[in-house]
């Protein structure tokens, strides 16, 4: 029987009933009294220089409250990077500045020139169109490798060259990594593109700025995964207001994916407006603008080697990669193909020497960023992908070719500097290979080919470092923050309860998982417990959502304070019982005596922290309210083995997905419900990176693809219902809950199963294909099988 | 601008509109009924779906005065007067067919509609319908599954809530 209650039960959302009667709150349902509303001119070309903004026809048009250019934020700060990387010879990235509205460049097609206060939207959008624009165009840099050829355009021209950082790691591994690459009975070598992606959260971004006169009081009501930390950014590096002055409000969000991580100028913008005009300002993106100014994702091109020995056995990976890093450094870019991708190198695998090479480079193209996986998926679809051509050069069957290699003992420290704390490979595979049925492809493959279709079958490993992260550890990397989180649990005095949380729920389900965990430790009705986030006057420091941190890092930040809350609580029975705290239990809401028929109600206890009449007042304060910070000692390591079958039609190149099967683990699971649709919402876009989604640029920077109509996002027929199976568990060893994290796994763990299918199927009908990059294409498959 | 007047959700409602004034802006702005989302600029997304007349319609390809004496339904009407969840809308929730919640307006006003023409469509035909229907989150799997299940289908066999 499932449970019904507590940890491992699936609850009904209760946030779902706002979001399904159209009475949830996202950020554009807020409307401020008085407010103004923004638009902004943006640049579009991809580089260019302002020689003027002419302001004064469209500043006398209708409602124009106010135009702002880059002069008006002189003196103001830039946005800041929040990650500085150190280079292979020991220097620090090159950082560029990055002004809220342009000053004297625009660097890509999207760049914010001029912002256009009106008293409504449609106002301010056409008298946009009345500014007098002088850009002179400049060549543009749009390939990687062409930025940092000798002599290229710069796209800042204080800086050296278009190279943000040239990053070794291990950098002592090298020559070792060289060594054993020579010695090697096999090399396997794979040259490809992890296609460049955008988020496309459903609900665009949003900003309101507002501003009271009287206080000094600031406000910013904005699309964010983590209001406090823009607060802080904006707050301390771009308006110097300080936080108690700001106050961060991010209420329903219609989804992140790591897009809405970043401080972005719109944010800083509006609150900055609302107070030199002394009105609320108001800014919604069209779907149009989010292409063009949310933070992209992925963009790597790659080169991975994979050496074997005589037996089959890994020896070395070598990878050199160009990482995009668009015209400016978003707020986490630098890290993520860094520490979040050469740390991952290693797989589930025993390799004994690992060197990883990355240029980060930038680019007149968008700001690129964290993307649900970010940089773990870029590790993982190269890794896969090479082991699974290294299997067909071979001769060997892949998963075999994978479990000889799998790491088996844990703690597993990797030759990428992480230490893997547990895991079960075989176990995950196992489970992968009794869903997906593999015993029955041979027959699976035999009616697609009688129906004139090529059946393939793929099969990948993943591992992700979640959980982010131990404080110490990122300071040393580079980070300019602490990745704790912070929970603040008040018991209300009839025995209910408030958790203040950090972390923030954009589509996670937090306000229905979090009470199970509360539930479980003091055995009372998940309905008695409230979770609020999302607004920094009334939750503690948080450093937010992303990087599948909120169960792991936040849940045990609540755990902790939970734990606090519980010993005060026996403290107060062991009085109200005149018994021995250490002899005091609790069980399903009641504190009883060790021993004895003694005990009093969970109730009888918080009524007694708020009414202390009969209280050990000298020992102890009345209330019954606790905080705690939790910053974890590691990373966590979910793992799983995710297998996709595809029909390729030999006519068109047209692939579809017939069948895709995941098995995971994420250690212990609090919501079984949640976590299959994390996996599913995860493994849809896999697929959608793998067979469809592609931001395009020209040669001249032009974004081509900054649509729906020209970006193919995965619609319901483009894929299955997916199997899927965790009931591999090998719990953490260092947080509370023994919880990995799954909102990145389907992400991550998709993409190379889809490809490794579609190259053996491909095979299968005697085509010598050995690669095809993402998106998977018709164009692209037809190509290929014409050779 | 000029007045415009249409049943929303079986209540007469008016207020003005430019020409240039979509229905969804006019839902959402001038008569305050913010469940009807917009997610994109060129008519892809389906999270502005409301029915107009009978009809599913992308309330951002209309304009306001073309609903101008319209029976106009959105989600804020589609559950009883006392709260509780039609049929399609508690099958999302049984089947965890919504996350961030954003499309999931336009995601039951389209499924009402498919049902009402389909009464028990099958796995492919909900595919197919809901191709102008955008999800970012579920993967879409909860979702034909809890369109399934409204119409009444087994759904035990499908893996996996």
């Amino acid at each position: 029987m499932p449970k019904d209650h507590g940890i491992g039960a699936s609850p009904k959302r209760r946030e779902d009933v706002r979001f399904l009667t159209g009475t949830g709150n996202y950020t554009d349902d807020i409307n401020v009294n008085g407010q103004a509303y923004v638009h902004f001119l943006r640049s579009d070309v991809a580089h260019g220089k302002i020689n003027g903004i002419g302001t004064d026809v469209a500043a006398a048009m209708p409602g124009v409250v106010r135009i702002f250019t880059g002069a008006d934020f002189e003196g103001v700060g830039g946005i800041p990077c929040g990650w500085q990387v150190t280079d292979r010879h020991g220097n620090p990235m090159q950082e560029p500045a990055h002004p809220v509205l342009a000053q004297g460049k625009v660097r890509h097609v999207g760049d914010p020139i001029a912002a256009v206060v009106a008293d409504t939207y449609e106002q301010a959008r056409d008298a946009a169109e009345a500014i007098e624009l002088d850009i002179e165009e400049l060549p543009a840099v749009v390939d990687m490798k062409a930025a940092l050829a000798e002599g290229a355009t710069k796209v800042h021209d204080d800086l050296e060259n278009n190279l943000c950082y040239d990053w070794g790691f291990v950098e002592e591994n090298k020559d070792a990594v060289d060594q054993a690459i020579k010695d090697a009975a096999h090399v396997t070598t794979l040259e490809l593109v992890n296609n460049r992606l955008i988020a496309n959260p459903m609900e665009p971004r949003v900003a309101i700025g507002d501003y009271n006169r009287a206080t000094d009081d600031s406000t910013l009501y904005t699309t964010s995964q983590n209001p406090h930390v823009i607060r802080l950014l904006m707050g301390a590096f771009v308006l110097g207001i300080p936080e108690h002055k700001l106050r961060v409000i991010a209420p329903d969000v219609g989804g992140g994916f790591g897009t809405k991580i970043f401080h972005y100028a719109e944010e800083a913008f509006c609150t900055f407006a609302a107070k030199a005009i002394n009105r609320p300002v108001k800014w919604t993106a069209s779907r149009s603008e989010a292409f063009m100014s949310d933070a992209h994702g992925r963009d790597h091109v790659t080169k991975i080697e994979l050496a074997l020995d005589k037996d089959n056995n890994f020896t070395a990976v070598r990878t050199e990669t160009y990482a995009n890093m668009g015209a400016y450094l978003s707020t986490f870019a630098p890290s993520v193909p860094t520490w979040l991708h050469g740390t991952l190198m290693a797989g589930n695998y025993r390799t004994p020497v690992i060197y990883v090479n990355v240029k980060a480079v930038f680019t007149n193209t968008v700001p690129v960023d964290a993307y649900r996986g970010a940089g773990r998926p870029e590790a993982t679809f190269q890794l896969e992908r090479v082991i699974d051509k290294a299997a067909r050069e071979l001769g060997v069957d892949p998963i075999a070719l994978r479990r000889q290699n799998f790491i088996t003992e844990f703690p597993y420290a990797t030759p990428v500097a992480v230490e893997y704390d547990t895991g079960d490979y075989h176990g995950t595979m196992d489970a992968l290979e009794k869903i997906a049925d593999l015993s029955g492809f041979e027959a699976r493959r035999k009616e697609s080919e009688a129906k004139g279709k090529l059946r393939g079958l793929g099969v990948n490993c993943y591992i992700e470092a979640c959980g982010i992260a131990p404080s110490n550890l990122v300071g040393q990397l580079g980070a300019r923050a602490g990745l704790y989180e912070s929970a603040t649990v008040r018991v209300n005095a009839t025995g209910g309860l408030v958790v203040m949380t950090g972390s923030h729920s954009h589509g996670q389900g937090h306000e229905t998982s979090f009470p199970q965990v509360i539930a479980e430790m003091i055995g009372i009705d998940e309905s008695m417990v409230e979770i609020v986030h999302g607004d920094t006057a009334n939750t503690p420091m948080g450093m937010g959502t992303y990087g599948s941190r909120s169960l792991a890092v936040g849940g045990s930040a609540m755990v902790r304070a939970t734990e606090k809350i519980i010993n005060k609580a026996k403290k107060i029975a062991a009085h109200l019982m005149e018994a021995a705290e250490a002899d005091i239990e609790l069980k399903d809401g009641q504190f009883s005596v060790a021993g004895t028929d003694k005990s009093v109600a969970w109730g009888d206890v918080t009524l007694a922290a708020y009414v202390p009449h009969n209280y050990p007042l000298e020992d102890i304060e009345p209330g019954l309210e606790e905080t705690a910070f939790y910053d974890p000692a590691n990373f966590t390591y979910p793992s799983g083995a995710y297998c996709c079958e595809v029909e390729v039609d030999p006519e068109t190149g047209k692939v579809t997905i017939e069948r895709f099967s995941a098995a995971d683990d994420f250690g212990n699971i609090v919501n079984p419900m949640i976590v299959d649709g994390q996996v599913h919402g995860g493994i849809g876009q896999g697929i959608g990176q793998a067979l469809l989604e592609g931001c395009v640029y020209d040669e001249d920077g032009q974004l081509l693809s900054a649509s729906y109509m020209d970006y193919a996002m995965p619609r319901a027929d483009d894929v299955p219902f997916y199997n899927v199976d965790h009931s591999s568990q090998t719990p953490c060893t260092h947080n509370p809950l023994g919880v990995k994290g799954c909102g990145e796994a389907g992400a991550i763990g998709s993409p190379p199963s889809v490809v490794n299918a579609v190259i053996d199927a491909l095979q299968s009908g005697g085509h010598d294909v050995t690669h095809i990059d993402m998106p998977v294409s018709p164009s692209r498959v037809w190509a290929a099988m014409q050779g | 601008m000029s007045q415009v007047t249409m049943t929303v959700n079986g209540k007469e409602m008016s207020g003005d509109a430019e020409g240039r004034t979509l229905l969804s802006q006019f839902l959402r702005e001038t008569l305050n009924l913010t469940g009807t989302h917009v997610g994109c600029d060129t008519s892809q997304c389906g999270a502005c779906v409301v029915h107009v007349n009978g009809q599913a319609v992308k309330s951002c390809t209309m304009l306001a005065m073309e609903a101008d004496g319209a029976e106009v339904e959105t989600i804020e009407g589609q559950a009883a007067p006392d709260g509780t969840l039609n049929t399609i809308q508690q099958a999302f929730q049984d089947h965890h067919g919504l996350q961030c919640g954003f499309c999931t307006p336009g995601m039951v006003m389209s499924a009402a509609a498919l049902l009402k023409e389909n009464p028990k469509p099958s796995e492919a035909e909900i595919r197919d319908y809901l191709e102008g229907n955008i999800c970012r989150c579920t993967g879409y799997h909860n979702i034909v599954k809890a369109i399934m299940a409204a119409s009444g289908q087994d759904v035990s066999a499908i893996a996996a809530e």
